[in-house]
């Protein structure tokens, strides 16, 4: 509608697809074309191997894999109930103090992840918490990291919500309880669940934090491929790179899924 | 009144414990230095140092550059999406969202593909010359990080904006281009005045996000580009200089809280 004539309309497509292609599709076909790779000096990789493949479902990478899953999951689900419980509590409160707490649990997404996983870092390496060196001290991290998102997508949710639904049950003699529980949770759950494939997405891409406080036993996905490249194996840590996005879209498809599958209650 | 206040109680405490204590200790270790005491001694001595006052100057011109790049070419591509549709802009619409969900990082691994020493672009141009070594070796400089950001970033912009244009209502284009008006008049007098909220939105949310990036940094392994947040890892892991690294990271904090309140206060005015 505001290029008419067609070749003009084929000129910006052009255009369009000039910076497009090169600047997003390029970038994730190439890792993908560089994990089959074992050299790229020219136009297209050479050496074709599945060897990186093998290599990064198998021991070390495998166990990360199941590290990023883990701490995915739990912080997932922890920041899910924290965030919701807190979006619900605020929606129930008068303005100032809804207002202060809104901004409390936005603060996590302005502050730097780095100075989050300092943060924790410095705090539960000293007596009375002591977390520092286990797998609980990841965990907590990328709990904190997202639930800011979470807390954000469900309280945008609730404002959206008619009231009409939970007035009616409680004019019908429903308790509090009852109304949250058979009401607003059920006309919450597809932002819930979209809010954890959020939530589960960002946990499995995370490394600002993780590489302040991993222990050498809980090394996630993201710091393998960052410790594969800085010592040169840029092959190999495509093929961990795919496997991470592989991983993230195949649980945010089953979210997705499950998503659909909400709407209709 | 008090009994809502008490339901707010359970996720305020985990939120204290497990971010608003640890960011208080980070400040009072910020004002003790390794020699004991309390003293604003390790400010003093972050400030002087040639290290910190260039981090923070690399910092801050990249998210700027970043930004402004994002908000162009956000705002180009989104115009097209929007009012020069083609098959397949639905698609690329969903692309933009699985983007989305991947890591900063990947994009810098990728690049070393791309632009590296003996990547696609250096190796097409030694295959096509015959030259021993390629024009680009931009990676490893400032340069790198800026074109990862803004690659990584666009879509931030994209996805507010491709809201606004949803709501703009066409009839003004359609009246405008039928009194013969040109599409870049159009675009300056009908479609960005529409925008300005959404890009505002958008800018200041990939100012923020910039200011913080770390995986794209480290991932460029540049001993010549150090940002803040990089520099708080590296005082810390590398140094373990802990009262050096709070202060930078006392610093970082502030400017990207106070960026980030500006955000906020835009959007809401936005509507967004």
């Amino acid at each position: 509608m505001l290029v008419h004539s067609r070749k003009a309309k084929w000129a910006v497509w052009t255009v369009f697809f000039l910076f497009f292609l090169p600047l997003f599709a390029l970038p994730l076909l190439v890792v993908l074309g560089a994990s089959f790779a074992t050299n790229w000096s020219s136009v297209l990789p050479s050496g074709f191997t599945t060897g990186h493949y093998s290599a990064a479902t198998r021991g070390e990478a495998l166990q990360a894999l199941t590290t990023s899953l883990v701490t995915a999951l739990a912080a997932s689900l922890l920041a899910l109930v924290t965030g919701t419980w807190a979006a619900l509590a605020a929606a129930a409160l008068k303005k100032p103090y809804r207002t202060v707490l809104d901004a409390l649990f936005m603060l996590p997404v302005a502050v730097p992840s780095v100075v989050v996983g300092l943060a924790i870092l410095v705090a539960f390496s000293q007596p009375p918490f002591l977390l520092n060196g286990t797998r609980w001290i990841v965990i907590v991290a990328h709990t904190v990291l997202v639930t800011a998102f979470a807390h954000q997508s469900v309280s945008a949710a609730i404002v959206r919500l008619d009231p009409a639904y939970e007035q009616a049950a409680a004019s019908l003699g429903a308790r509090p309880s009852y109304v949250l529980w058979r009401v607003r949770i059920p006309l919450l759950l597809p932002s819930l669940t979209a809010a954890a494939g959020l939530c589960f997405a960002l946990s499995m891409g995370e490394l600002s934090a993780t590489m302040m406080l991993y222990p050498p036993d809980w090394t996630p996905l993201p710091v393998l491929i960052y410790a594969a490249t800085d010592r040169g194996a840029l092959f190999a840590g495509s093929a961990i790179a795919v496997v991470l996005m592989a991983a993230t879209l195949l649980v945010l498809l089953a979210v997705s899924r499950l998503r659909t599958k909400a709407s209709y209650r | 009144m008090t009994s809502r206040l008490f339901w707010a109680l359970p996720p305020v405490a985990l939120l204290t414990l497990f971010f608003l204590y640890p960011l208080a200790l980070v400040v009072q270790q910020s004002l003790q230095p390794d020699t004991g005491g309390t003293s604003v001694q390790p400010y003093a001595d972050v400030f002087a140092s040639e290290a910190f006052r260039e981090a923070l100057w690399t910092t801050v011109w990249l998210a700027v550059g970043a930004t402004v790049g994002c908000l162009v070419l956000g705002f180009v591509l989104a115009l097209i999406i929007a009012f020069v549709p083609f098959p397949g802009a639905r698609a690329v619409s969903k692309f933009i969202d699985v983007f989305l969900s991947f890591p900063s990082f990947l994009i810098t691994l990728a690049l070393l593909f791309i632009y590296g020493s003996v990547g696609m672009a250096n190796g097409l141009w030694t295959d096509v010359t015959g030259a021993a070594e390629g024009p680009f070796q931009f990676l490893a400089t400032p340069w790198g990080v800026l074109l990862a950001e803004i690659t990584y970033f666009t879509p931030f912009v994209i996805r507010p904006l491709l809201a606004a244009f949803s709501q703009l209502d066409t009839a003004q284009l359609e009246a405008a281009s039928s009194l013969g008006t040109r599409a870049p008049r159009i675009i300056r007098q009908i479609i960005l005045p529409e925008a300005l909220p959404a890009l505002a939105a958008g800018g200041s949310l990939v100012l923020v996000l910039c200011l913080n990036e770390f995986g794209i940094v480290l991932f460029t392994g540049a001993k010549g580009v150090t940002t803040l947040p990089m520099l708080v890892y590296s005082k810390a892991i590398l140094e373990s200089d802990y009262p050096g690294a709070c202060v930078v990271a006392v610093v970082n904090v502030l400017i990207s809280v106070g960026l980030y309140g500006l955000y906020r206060v835009v959007s809401r005015r936005a509507g967004a």
